[in-house]
């Protein structure tokens, strides 16, 4: 374990080799904006709006999947990445029914967060539209298909953390889904515990509790960082 | 706009919409009366108009759902000086566009056959009930729009801000804006 400096948005960072630009970054107080990612579990560098510029080279890297060099120079804001994050974003809504007028987490959404951090405030590209359901079998929580951003957060969560491997997704591209088992309604999986974990961490209104109405629900991220400071450093504090 | 020798104008459209962002517009409440003085309107949805005016600034509630606000929302571009979406039906489609999945007859038959008891007629298109259009579109897919309000409704606060700002000539500001 060794100390790195680096340089990013010209302020002068130290991490500690084998961390990633992301958290480095965000240790020293420059947010890169995120999807896929989130803290505690394993990174997949999927969604691409923490991409950042490294002095050097000529593509655009993941700030969540790339370790940190000694001294390399980093920019996280750009006309250029803030062009790609804006399409990235509306990318999203387009792709799938975001209806937030009547959505369990209006105004307390990743995306929508998003949206106007980027400063969007409406959508380029035409909207897909596609026909959509939402799984509501499980007695406790829901999962509406039109919210879902395909972070898979709630697979990485359900296998690495709650150890039950439910999620996953099946099919290809725009056709891709969540889905529970090999398929089954969540309500009839025999894996699922019930834990709630997935729910929490999902970043829209596609995992919801049941009984929440419009902008009810706020997730709870913080047993994550309970569980992951408990299994490295074997405290179990909040 | 000429601030110096007239007042500007402005105009609101209901096109696909609940009415709910007029009523929001209506929750300005004492601050209509200040800001009364400084705008003449032309058009609301309250006004008994044949022909639109021609106007400075035009709000516009609702997503382009049926031919009436195709043609309609088309001659309000061309009379507009400055076009706004007006709320979330008429920037994303929102709740308006929820039938975009389906198709119409789909549609139609959802609203006036299964959930009706007594079916006493269907809408043809040729009556004064005008045809949907295949799919709810925001403006923006149809005309082209210069500034847009999000929201469901946008609150009072941030369509008097809209208002002031676009009075005094200036682009509306995007402080505390959010989307959806
Ligand atoms: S998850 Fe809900 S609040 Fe978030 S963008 Fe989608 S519809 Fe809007
Ligand atoms: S509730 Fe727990 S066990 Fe069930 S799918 Fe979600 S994370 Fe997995
Ligand atoms: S359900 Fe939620 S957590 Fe899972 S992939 Fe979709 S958006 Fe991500
Ligand atoms: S947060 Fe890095 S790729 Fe998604």
């Amino acid at each position: 374990m060794s100390v790195v400096t680096l340089e990013i948005d010209g302020k002068v960072c130290t991490g500690v080799s084998g961390e990633t630009v992301f958290d480095v970054a965000w240790n020293n107080g420059v947010k890169i904006p995120r999807l896929c990612h989130i803290g505690g579990l394993p990174n997949i560098g999927a969604c691409r709006l923490c991409l950042v510029e490294v002095e050097g080279q000529k593509k655009l890297l993941p700030a969540c999947i790339t370790p940190v060099q000694e001294g390399m120079v980093v920019r996280t804001w750009s006309e250029k990445l803030i062009a790609h994050r804006r399409l990235i974003v509306e990318l999203l809504f387009a792709e799938r029914n975001h209806v937030c007028s009547v959505c369990v987490v209006n105004r307390n959404c990743e995306l929508q967060d998003l949206a106007v951090e980027l400063g969007l405030d409406h959508i380029r590209l035409r909207y897909q539209f596609p026909k959509l359901v939402a799984d509501t079998s499980h007695e406790r929580f829901g999962l509406d298909h039109n919210r879902c951003v395909l972070c898979t957060r709630c697979v990485r969560v359900c296998d690495e953390v709650e150890g039950a491997h439910t999620w996953d997704v099946s099919r290809r591209g725009a056709l891709s889904q969540i889905i529970a088992d090999l398929g089954e309604p969540w309500g009839e999986s025999d894996t699922c515990t019930s834990c709630g974990k997935c729910v929490q961490v999902c970043p829209t209104g596609a995992l919801f509790e049941k009984g929440k109405a419009v902008s009810e629900m706020r997730k709870d991220r913080g047993f994550l960082k309970y569980i992951v400071t408990a299994r490295e450093k074997g405290q179990w504090i909040r | 706009m000429d601030p110096v020798n007239r007042k500007p104008s402005l105009a609101t459209v209901w096109l696909g919409g609940c009415s709910g962002c007029h009523m929001s517009f209506l929750d300005l409440d004492e601050r209509l009366i200040e800001l009364a003085p400084l705008v003449e309107v032309k058009a609301s949805p309250l006004t008994d108009y044949k022909d639109f005016p021609e106007v400075d600034i035009t709000l516009v509630e609702g997503a382009v759902a049926n031919r009436d606000h195709l043609e309609h929302i088309r001659t309000i571009r061309k009379r507009s000086k400055v076009l706004v979406s007006f709320g979330d039906c008429a920037v994303t489609g929102n709740v308006t566009g929820m039938r975009n999945a389906f198709s119409v007859p789909d549609c139609i038959n959802r609203s006036y056959r299964d959930n009706s008891a007594v079916v006493v007629g269907i809408p043809s298109g040729n009556s004064v009930v005008p045809e949907l259009l295949e799919r709810a579109h925001p403006v923006h897919e149809v005309v082209d729009v210069d500034y847009y309000l999000p929201g469901c409704p946008p609150d009072g606060d941030a369509i008097h801000q809209l208002l002031v700002d676009l009075l005094n000539g200036r682009a509306p500001s995007s402080d505390g804006r959010r989307f959806g």
